[in-house]
Parts: C-alpha cells; sequence; structure tokens
C-alpha cells in the first residue's frame, strides 16, 4: 500500500471505502508527519485540536452510510486568511495574534459542509503582502526541496503543505501569483479561479477587486474537485457570479486535446529570464502539440505595465482595507504593523489622495481595462495562453531583504491575468537545478471547465508532478 | 452695502427599512442594548463584506424622484476614508461622483425652485458614549446603529434666508413622512440637518463673497433656523471687521449651541480631512434601467405639495388645504365627502382646519347643524339693521372716517337682537348696503 501521505483525494477515497485505513489512521499519519517536519519548515502555524476527533466522526458515518460527501475525510491545510471559527487566525500578522474568528469564512464553510477535515492553518506572507512568505510575522516557511529557499507566497505556507505531503490537499487565495507562483516554487499544482467563483466572504481581505480564493492540490483531478466545492454565488459576497457551477470532474480524464488552440505569448519570454525556463516552457508547447493542439505564438501588453497597474491598485485597496486595525479592536495596536504592512499602507495612501486619485489609481484603470481587452480578443480566437509563472525557480532565503518590489518582479508573469480576474491553472512543467519551474495555463473568465482539461490532459501525459524526499 | 445669504442644506436621513444597507441585523437600534444588533459585517471584522439592501436602494431613489431628481443609469457605491472610534471599517460606504440620483429641485410656496443637487445612499456609523466606569473616565462603541441606511439629500445653496431655509426643510420632511420610507423623527437623529452659510456682499468696493461655514448635525428646524441667522450676522459683522474673503482653503464647520445660541469654530480647512474617495471593490457597480425606474416611480403616493394643489383645486383656501394635506384622516374625510352635493367642501375644510369640527362617524351631522341656513329675509333683517344704524351714530361715524371694520360691530348686534337665527352671511351684505348709502 501506498504511504498514507501520497495519496489523492480519488486514493484517499478509495482506501476508506476498501477499509484500508481509517481516517483516524489517516489525520494521526499527517499529524505526526507534521510533527516531525513542521518544526524545521515551519509550514503550519496553527493546528486543529479536534482534528482526531472529527476523523473519528468520519469513521462512524462511513460505516453506516460510506462515503456520501465529495470531501469527507479529507485531510486539509488552510490558509491562515481564512477566518475558521473557534481557530485562531492570524494572515501571519502580529496585530491579529491571537485573534479568534466568530464566523467561519464560506470556503472553509462549505469545505466542512463536504466532509473536510482541517488539520490546520498555514503560514503566509502578512497579510499577504509578498511573493515569499518571508514578510510573515512568524518567521519564513522554508521551501521541501532545498530548505535553503523560499516556498514563495503569498500561500507559501499551503504550497509546502503540499510539496511536504503533510496534507491531502490545501487552499490558498491569490490577488496576484499567491496560489500559482507558490504551487510553482513548490512544485505543486495550484489553481486560481476567475475573480467571482469563489467567495471572498471570511477572508481577510488584501486586494478586493482581486483576490481570488483556490485550491493546491497534489494534481488537477483534487483541484477540479475541490473547485467544484467551493465555487458558486454566495449571497455573503455581492461579487461572487450567479453563473451556474459546472461539475469540474466532467472536465477530467480527455484522452488529447485536438481541436484545442493554445497560444505562447511571446513577451512572457522575458530576455533576462533563464534559458534553461525558456526551454521548458517551448518544451511544454511541443507537448501541446503532440497531444493534438493547435500552439501559436501571439503577442501581448509587454507584462511590465502589469506591475504598475497591479501595485497602484492593490496598494490603494490594501490602504483602505487595513484602515480596521485601528488599535480598539482585535487587541494590537498598529505598532504591530510590519515594515511591509506599513509601506503597502503609505503607497496606497498616497495614490489615492486628493490630487493623485487621477494620476495614479485612475490611470491603473484605464490600463486595466486595455489589459482585460487584450486578453478578451486573445480569447476570441484561442482556449488559453501559456507562459511560465515565475522568471525562475524559488529564490534563496532572505532574498526579499532590501527588495521592496520582490513579489512585484517575481509575479510579473501572472499579474496580467489576475488584473484581468481570469482564471489559471499553474503546473509544474520540469527542473532546473532540481528545483520544480511552473507552467501557466491561462483562460477567460469563467472557463476553468476547459483549463481543467487542457491542464489535467497536459499533467497525464507528463511526469513532472514529484514530490522531495523527505525521510 | 446690500448682503445676501446663499444658503445650502445637507440632509441625512435615516430609513426605516427591516434591515441595515449591507447586512441582515434589524435596522431598528434606538433604545436598543448596546451591541445586540451587530454582525461581522456591521462590526468590519476580518473578511466580512458588505451586501447592499436593495429596499434601501428603492427608497433612496423614491427619496429623488419626489425631489425631481433623476436617475443615473450607472451608480456604483465608493469609500469614504477617515479615522473615527465609531467607523468600524476605518471608512463609510457612500457614493461620490454616482449617486443614484442627481439634479432635482424643490418648489417653495413662494414659486421659488430649490436645486437639489443630489440624493445618495450611505450607511450610518456606530456610537460612543462616553461615561465613567468604578471611577475611571472610559470612552463606550455601540454599534448597534452602524450599517443603518442613510440617505443624504444636498441642495444647492439656492436658499437665500432663514425662513426659506426653513421651509425647505419642512417640505423635505413632509415628502420623507409622505413616502413612508423614514419615520424622520428629529428627536432620534433619525433627520439630521447641515447647513453651509456664506454671505454675498455688495458695497463701494464691489462683490464679495464670506467664507463657507458648514454646521454640522442640528436636529430640530427651529435650531438650523437659529443657528442659519446666527452665521450670516456673524459673518457680515465678521467681514467688516476682518476683510476676509472667500477662498479655496478657508471653508470651516462649526457647531450649534443651542442652549447659548451660537455656532462655534470646530474645524479649519487645514485641518480638513482628505476622504481618499475610491470605487467600493466589494459592491458591483449598479446599472439601473428604465423599467424599474418606472415602477417605482408608479409607486410614490401623492406628495404633499400635489396634495396641497387638489385640495385648493376644490377651492379650499390654501392655508386650511395645507393644514388638512399634512392629516392623514382630515384629508381622508374631505376627500371622502367631495362628491357629496350637500356639504361645501371649502366650508368643511375650514371648520376641520379650524378644529370646529372633528372627524368621525357624525361628521356630516355635525357638519349640517352648524351650517343649518339662518334666517335669510332680507326686508325682515333690513329693518332691525336700519334701527341700530340709527342708534348708533358714533359708530357710523368712524365707518365714514375709514374704520371699515366696524361693519362686524352691527352685524353681532344685529345677531344679537334675533338671538342667533339670522343668516350672517345675509346681515353682513344688509349692513355693508346701508352703511355705504
Amino acid at each position: 500500500m501506498k504511504p498514507l501521505h501520497t495519496l489523492t483525494i480519488t486514493e484517499v477515497h478509495a482506501g476508506l471505502k476498501n477499509g484500508d485505513f481509517t481516517c483516524e489512521e489517516l489525520v494521526s499519519h499527517f499529524l505526526k508527519r507534521i510533527e516531525r517536519l513542521n518544526p524545521k519548515l515551519n509550514i503550519f502555524l496553527s493546528l486543529n485540536e479536534n482534528a482526531l476527533q472529527e476523523a473519528k466522526k468520519v469513521d462512524e458515518q462511513i460505516k453506516k452510510q460510506g462515503i456520501t460527501l465529495p470531501l469527507q475525510g479529507i485531510p486539509f491545510a488552510i490558509k491562515d486568511n481564512f477566518l475558521t471559527k473557534g481557530m485562531i487566525t492570524t494572515a501571519s500578522s502580529n496585530i491579529l495574534k491571537g485573534f479568534m474568528p466568530q464566523y467561519e469564512s464560506s470556503v472553509t464553510h462549505k469545505l466542512l459542509e463536504a466532509g473536510a477535515i482541517i488539520l490546520g492553518k498555514t503560514n503566509m506572507d502578512s497579510f499577504a503582502h509578498g511573493s515569499s512568505t518571508e514578510t510573515s510575522d512568524f518567521g519564513p516557511t522554508l521551501n521541501p526541496w532545498d530548505e535553503g529557499r523560499l516556498p514563495g507566497g503569498s500561500s507559501g505556507g499551503s504550497a509546502a503543505a503540499i510539496a511536504a505531503q503533510l496534507a491531502t490537499a490545501a487552499i490558498g487565495s491569490e490577488t496576484a501569483g499567491s496560489i500559482r507562483q507558490p504551487a510553482a516554487w513548490c512544485g505543486i499544482t495550484g489553481l486560481k479561479p476567475t475573480y467571482g467563483r469563489v467567495s471572498r466572504y471570511g477572508v481577510v481581505a488584501m486586494g478586493s477587486s482581486l483576490d481570488s480564493p483556490g485550491p493546491m492540490t497534489r494534481n488537477l483531478e483534487d483541484a477540479a474537485i475541490i473547485l467544484s466545492v467551493i465555487s458558486g454565488k454566495d449571497v455573503r459576497d455581492a461579487t461572487t457570479s450567479p453563473k451556474p457551477v459546472e461539475n469540474y470532474i466532467d472536465n477530467l480524464g480527455k484522452k488529447d486535446l485536438t481541436g484545442f488552440k493554445i497560444a505562447l505569448v511571446k513577451e512572457y519570454l522575458l530576455d533576462s529570464m533563464d534559458q534553461r525556463v525558456k526551454d521548458l516552457i517551448v518544451s511544454a508547447a511541443k507537448k501541446f502539440r503532440e497531444l493534438g493542439a493547435t500552439v501559436e505564438e501571439v503577442s501581448l501588453l509587454d507584462p511590465k505595465y502589469s506591475i504598475g497597474v497591479y501595485t497602484v491598485i492593490q496598494r490603494s485597496e490594501v490602504s483602505s482595507n487595513l484602515a480596521r486595525y485601528d488599535g480598539i479592536r482585535f487587541g494590537h495596536t498598529r505598532d504591530h504593523f510590519n515594515e511591509e504592512n506599513k509601506r503597502r499602507i503609505m503607497l496606497g495612501t498616497y495614490t489615492l489622495s486628493a490630487g493623485y486619485y487621477d494620476a495614479y489609481y485612475k490611470k491603473a484603470q484605464a490600463v486595466r481595462t486595455i489589459i482585460i481587452d487584450q486578453f478578451a480578443k486573445i480569447f476570441e480566437d484561442y482556449d488559453a495562453v501559456i507562459g511560465p509563472v515565475s522568471p525562475g525557480p524559488a529564490q534563496k532565503v532572505g532574498a526579499t531583504k532590501d527588495q521592496p518590489m520582490f513579489g512585484e518582479m517575481e509575479d510579473i508573469l501572472v499579474e496580467p491575468s489576475s488584473i484581468a480576474g481570469l482564471t489559471s491553472a499553474g503546473v509544474p512543467c520540469g527542473f532546473v537545478d532540481n528545483l520544480p519551474i511552473g507552467l501557466q495555463i491561462t483562460g477567460s473568465q469563467f472557463s476553468e471547465g476547459r483549463i481543467i482539461t487542457i491542464a489535467d490532459c497536459y499533467q497525464r501525459n507528463t511526469n513532472f508532478q514529484l514530490f522531495p524526499n523527505l525521510d | 452695502m446690500t448682503t445676501t445669504p446663499l444658503i445650502g442644506l445637507e440632509v441625512h436621513v435615516e430609513l426605516k427599512t427591516k434591515s441595515k444597507m449591507f447586512c441582515s441585523c434589524s435596522a431598528d437600534h434606538f433604545g436598543k442594548s448596546p451591541n445586540t444588533q451587530t454582525c461581522p459585517v456591521c462590526l468590519g471584522l476580518p473578511g466580512a463584506l458588505p451586501v447592499p439592501n436593495q429596499a434601501a436602494i428603492d427608497s433612496c431613489i423614491k427619496i429623488g424622484l419626489a425631489l425631481n431628481c433623476s436617475v443615473n443609469h450607472l451608480s456604483k457605491f465608493d469609500r469614504k476614508q477617515y479615522f473615527y472610534p465609531d467607523l468600524a471599517k476605518g471608512y463609510q460606504i457612500s457614493q461620490y461622483d454616482q449617486p443614484f440620483c442627481e439634479n432635482g429641485f424643490i418648489t417653495l410656496d413662494s414659486g421659488k425652485k430649490i436645486g437639489i443637487e443630489r440624493v445618495h445612499q450611505e450607511e450610518d456609523t456606530g456610537k460612543l458614549q462616553h461615561t465613567t466606569i468604578k471611577g475611571e473616565k472610559v470612552s463606550l462603541v455601540d454599534y448597534n446603529r452602524s450599517g443603518v441606511p442613510l440617505v443624504e439629500i444636498v441642495s444647492k445653496p439656492d436658499l437665500s434666508s432663514s425662513d426659506e431655509a426653513k421651509e425647505y426643510l419642512k417640505k423635505i420632511h413632509e415628502i420623507i413622512k409622505a413616502l413612508g420610507v423614514s419615520n424622520a423623527d428629529m428627536e432620534k437623529g433619525e433627520m439630521r440637518l447641515e447647513p453651509t452659510v456664506n454671505v454675498h456682499i455688495e458695497d463701494e468696493k464691489g462683490s464679495h463673497y464670506t467664507p463657507l461655514v458648514e454646521v454640522k448635525n442640528i436636529n430640530s428646524f427651529n435650531f438650523a433656523q437659529q443657528a442659519i441667522d446666527y452665521e450670516i450676522k456673524r459673518q457680515i459683522d465678521d467681514f467688516i471687521s476682518s476683510g476676509i474673503e472667500k477662498s479655496n482653503t478657508n471653508k470651516t464647520t462649526r457647531g450649534y449651541d443651542s442652549i447659548k445660541k451660537v455656532t462655534f469654530l470646530q474645524r479649519t480647512k487645514e485641518e480638513a480631512k482628505d476622504y481618499r474617495y475610491f470605487p467600493e471593490p466589494d459592491i458591483p457597480p449598479f446599472v439601473i434601467d428604465d423599467i424599474y425606474v418606472e415602477n417605482l416611480k408608479n409607486s410614490l403616493p401623492e406628495l404633499p405639495d400635489q396634495v396641497v394643489a387638489n385640495l385648493v383645486g376644490l377651492g379650499v383656501e390654501i392655508k386650511f388645504a395645507k393644514i388638512i394635506a399634512k392629516d392623514g384622516s382630515m384629508l381622508k374625510a374631505v376627500l371622502e365627502l367631495r362628491d357629496d352635493r350637500e356639504i361645501d367642501i371649502p366650508k368643511l375644510a375650514s371648520l376641520l382646519a379650524n378644529k370646529k369640527i372633528s372627524v368621525g362617524k357624525n361628521l356630516k351631522a355635525d357638519y349640517q347643524s352648524l351650517n343649518k341656513k339662518g334666517n335669510t329675509n332680507e326686508e325682515e333683517l333690513t329693518k332691525i339693521v336700519e334701527a341700530i344704524i340709527e342708534a348708533n351714530p358714533g359708530v357710523v361715524a368712524e365707518f365714514k372716517k375709514g374704520k371699515t371694520n366696524v361693519q362686524g360691530f352691527f352685524v353681532g348686534q344685529a345677531m344679537k337682537q334675533t338671538a342667533g337665527s339670522a343668516d350672517p352671511q345675509t346681515l353682513s351684505k344688509i349692513v355693508s348696503k346701508l352703511l355705504n348709502q
């Protein structure tokens, strides 16, 4: 039998159904593994004390009725910006240290309703301000592939939890790159849904017009199963779409990609980029052709413009969203904000100030519209655009020091799609210096089904979804 | 030197919707135990999101339509950012450059039109309570009011006296009540008034404007009137002594002390806030279609001015029409009897307005007994009047000197002599005829 920490959702369900193991054994296995590896990697900030009891309950349910829920008994790692009722939620910030939520986020509520077990809450950049998990107020998470390197971020803890196999599945959230980039650096699968596909209710807000919660998993199949559960209109989030949710599982397992049209974005193969990364993307394009898809080169706006647009919009929203941490409630005063938090509040406050609003925020929104229109045009002819997630593999611990724009430079290739609110899958496409490299497969808004089909087919026909040996 | 006050008014109205503006907590907060009507949204907890209350938006647009505004096809919410301990999120959700309604007006009884700049939707803040607990001075926050829907009605600076301002405010109050969207109880803070005042002064040196002053949070029409009058005088005096004119940087905010009857400085422009408005990303913009607006328009009740006009159309004197229009039961009674041939509607209205008769089952009977026609026999009455005129030459002399109101004396005497059986109208006709012979 395969070790329990190496199983996908479908494999866990098969094992539970056959009685190969119990949910209690599964959860206990993960908890032991966490106990062994977490002190070194700093992935979980807190653990669910009731996880084993919940597992026992699941065993009883399965005994009586079999498996009736899509995520029954599946152990999850949850990014610490999702409010979990009765479980401390900090968004890795000292200002929320010890904060005990009085309500459950819509995403975790849906997971729990679907039978999931939350193992614990994972480390992240403080308030999701970063792409390294190095700005966490509780120390950086280390990359399971190389402990001298960063996991990426801001969902670095959730990505590392999957790479280190400390949970069957994880939840992250992406504002621009925060799912796909750590997924790429940790060599796992990440799926950023369309903005408005998954509810933001109960997620500590970063860039409200961009934030998109999504699954971080061992493969596309798991991501599709989870997305089917967490997607949909939420009466508590006015920006969620009423569009009906597909059963994304139906989009899995296609034999080939005949009839699909894929665009390789020229501008995303940056001059400054490691040639070996470019080669991997070109190989991926070749693979898509082998699978029957048409792949053509296209041209998009230089992604450097997205950095400016993204920085202004996100910082503006951040400065507003963090105003509620005014020291009156939540137990800690404003001096508990860290340097990066303060830098973002200052910049955002500036760009929204009288006299600067037109020059920054308004102009950024205008360019955002251009980027949206460009993508819309591309998607008239193509099902997906592909490119690297990140210009290179995971960077070394300490790389963010004295680099206020670190995240923006690392996320240059994922910011355009985030600004446009698109859906995008990040999947491993090879290795450089024994470190994983990620491929992004991006589609139009609400084309999750098609993107899952393409990414799943690619993943089943390649062998890059690997895990580091930590034993 | 001539002086013309320029007065604009901002009026905040608390809507009486079931739930708050962006969450499902009860909006009925007055007198409730502190912090018993709260949830993650109106407490501004991390991750909570606002979901707009459609009933409140309907009410806001109804107010706009009643004030002759046009409804914007594209509208949105914005964040107005400032720091105050009763502001849970660190920003208020309001509307900045695309309010639901714009460009309306209200017509004063003089016929003067007062422009309405905008009618927009926003949310109320929590309430601070400064108190002493166990000998320690503390400030407590009650979030029951946090997120209660508010509509802000902003006039153009078209009002030129405190009387006009008061009439404008009363009209707004009547309209809000007639629409049924708010109780607009001033004492409960359900309607709050903020006049902005300055004065246009013309003297031998030319044309001058005094610096703008906004007077905050007044909760009675009389206080608003007093505050405006005080400001007009203060500003003129100030201009005469200092010569300081309005500039882009010298608008100030003042409070009104209703006991001392003075306004006092609260904030100067240098300290004024930059609200850093930007579109609320948590709420998608609104596309408002004509059918929706048309339906709301059709749902509006008859508004006070229209009701008055209708009564005047029935022959009712305007001063009585205004009293009746404000009283639902009187209005109903008058309208029910309008086609009754035995009833003279202007007379009925005058009796009701003067409280000589009251609404009830016996209204028609009461009316008829009060209006029984007296003796109209002119020949008989003329004799009586002639005798009275003869007996009172002094009074007649006064009449000839121009004191025409002594006519009433003769009518009264004649009524007395007939023990009230004479018809007063016939009598006054005879008196007038005889005196003018």
